[in-house]
């Protein structure tokens, strides 16, 4: 059972690289391309507040962005400390923690059109 | 005397100086003890730790067999580094004339320059290292395409001679002491290429773990240490290839 846990989540790390590339490839394009006039919170709301698309990008960016850094956490305290069943509690909270964190900026950010 | 014992006299004679050679005594715990050996030309470090042997101090501690770069029976940490002793010629490796000697990282110390390989080894068998054929009834030779992509990523790993020096040079290993250790993962990938054996997939179950090939943060200290410039690097790359797709089969 072990040995599977171990290869879906290194399975799981190498694909939510994947996305983190490519989102963060985009993520800078769309910073950069919209420097030129400035940044002001209006501008950002105006772009980005009651857009399916942004929440779905930013929502599935956290997500991936939560799992990859909880999991990578996860294998330096198991090496590190060799505590095994607390580090994977420790590295679960941590990615929830993530989780959380992330989908709340970008759906309260998705909410401001109202 | 004849003319070459009297070249070999004169050569001897010729004073190239001396070396400074600072060497482990003790077990995990102990120190360094200063030698000073006289020069040679063509001297290796074996050289250097059987002339304070024999001469110096009979109670130093070490293991060699062949001489010659077959068995790996030598392998020391020379001046920080995993070498054979046998095959480092001086010149080379000591152009300030000092030498640091001490034992094989990651490895029990058993006495001064000696381990005990003996959880090395054990993790050979723990890597699903031993051979079984595919087919123990076959008596006829295995009919091997020698240019199969499996028989090639053979080639590149089937030259380990069990040294310990890549677990040496490992420090995934020193972080975490059950992890497997390159020559062991090399020795397993080297059978999943074996169209002769017939337990690979049984061998990605015993290696795909934190303790095994996932654990490999591919600093590659073991390639750039190997005597024999083989890559367990590339080896455990492979495995975690073969694994993640046995996962992605379901047959894992």
């Amino acid at each position: 059972m072990e040995h599977r846990l171990d290869i879906w989540l290194w399975l799981l790390q190498r694909g939510t690289a994947v996305i983190l590339a490519i989102f963060v490839l985009i993520h800078f394009v769309t910073i950069v391309m919209t420097m030129g006039n400035g940044v002001s919170a209006e501008g950002i709301v105006a772009r980005v507040a009651g857009n399916e698309l942004f929440v779905a990008f930013y929502g599935l960016f956290a997500f991936a962005a939560a799992l990859h850094g909880a999991i990578g956490l996860r294998n330096i305290l198991r090496e590190v400390t060799r505590a095994g069943r607390a580090a994977d509690l420790f590295s679960l909270v941590f990615c929830a923690a993530l989780v959380w964190l992330g989908l709340r900026a970008a759906f309260g950010l998705y909410g401001l059109a109202a | 005397m004849s003319l070459n014992s009297a070249i070999m006299k004169n050569s001897n004679d010729i004073d190239l100086g001396q070396l400074t050679v600072l060497v482990w005594r003790g077990g995990e715990t102990g120190a360094f003890e200063t030698f000073k050996v006289p020069r040679q030309e063509k001297q290796t470090v074996l050289d250097v730790v059987t002339y304070i042997q024999r001469n110096i101090d009979p109670t130093l501690t070490y293991r060699f067999s062949c001489r010659v770069g077959v068995c790996g029976s030598c392998a020391m940490t020379v001046n920080g580094r995993g070498r054979w002793t046998c095959r480092s010629n001086i010149s080379d490796i000591a152009p300030e004339d000092e030498l640091e000697l001490a034992p094989l990282r990651n490895l029990p110390v058993v006495k001064d320059l000696m381990v005990d390989m003996e959880v090395f080894f054990d993790k050979m068998a723990a890597a699903g290292g031993a051979f079984e054929p595919a087919d123990p009834t076959l008596a006829d030779f295995a009919d091997v395409k020698p240019d199969s992509r499996e028989r090639h990523a053979v080639e590149a790993a089937i030259e380990c001679i069990g040294c310990g020096i890549c677990y040496s040079a490992c420090d995934v290993v020193a972080a975490n002491p059950d992890y497997l250790g390159p020559a062991a993962l090399n020795r397993a990938w080297s059978l999943c290429n074996d169209e002769r054996d017939g337990h690979g997939l049984q061998i990605l179950r015993m290696v795909a773990n934190d303790a095994g090939c996932l654990a490999c943060h591919s600093h590659q200290s073991c390639q750039e240490q190997c005597p024999k410039h083989l890559s367990p690097t590339k080896s455990i790359a492979g495995l975690k290839r073969a694994a993640a797709l046995a996962a992605l089969k379901g047959k894992l």
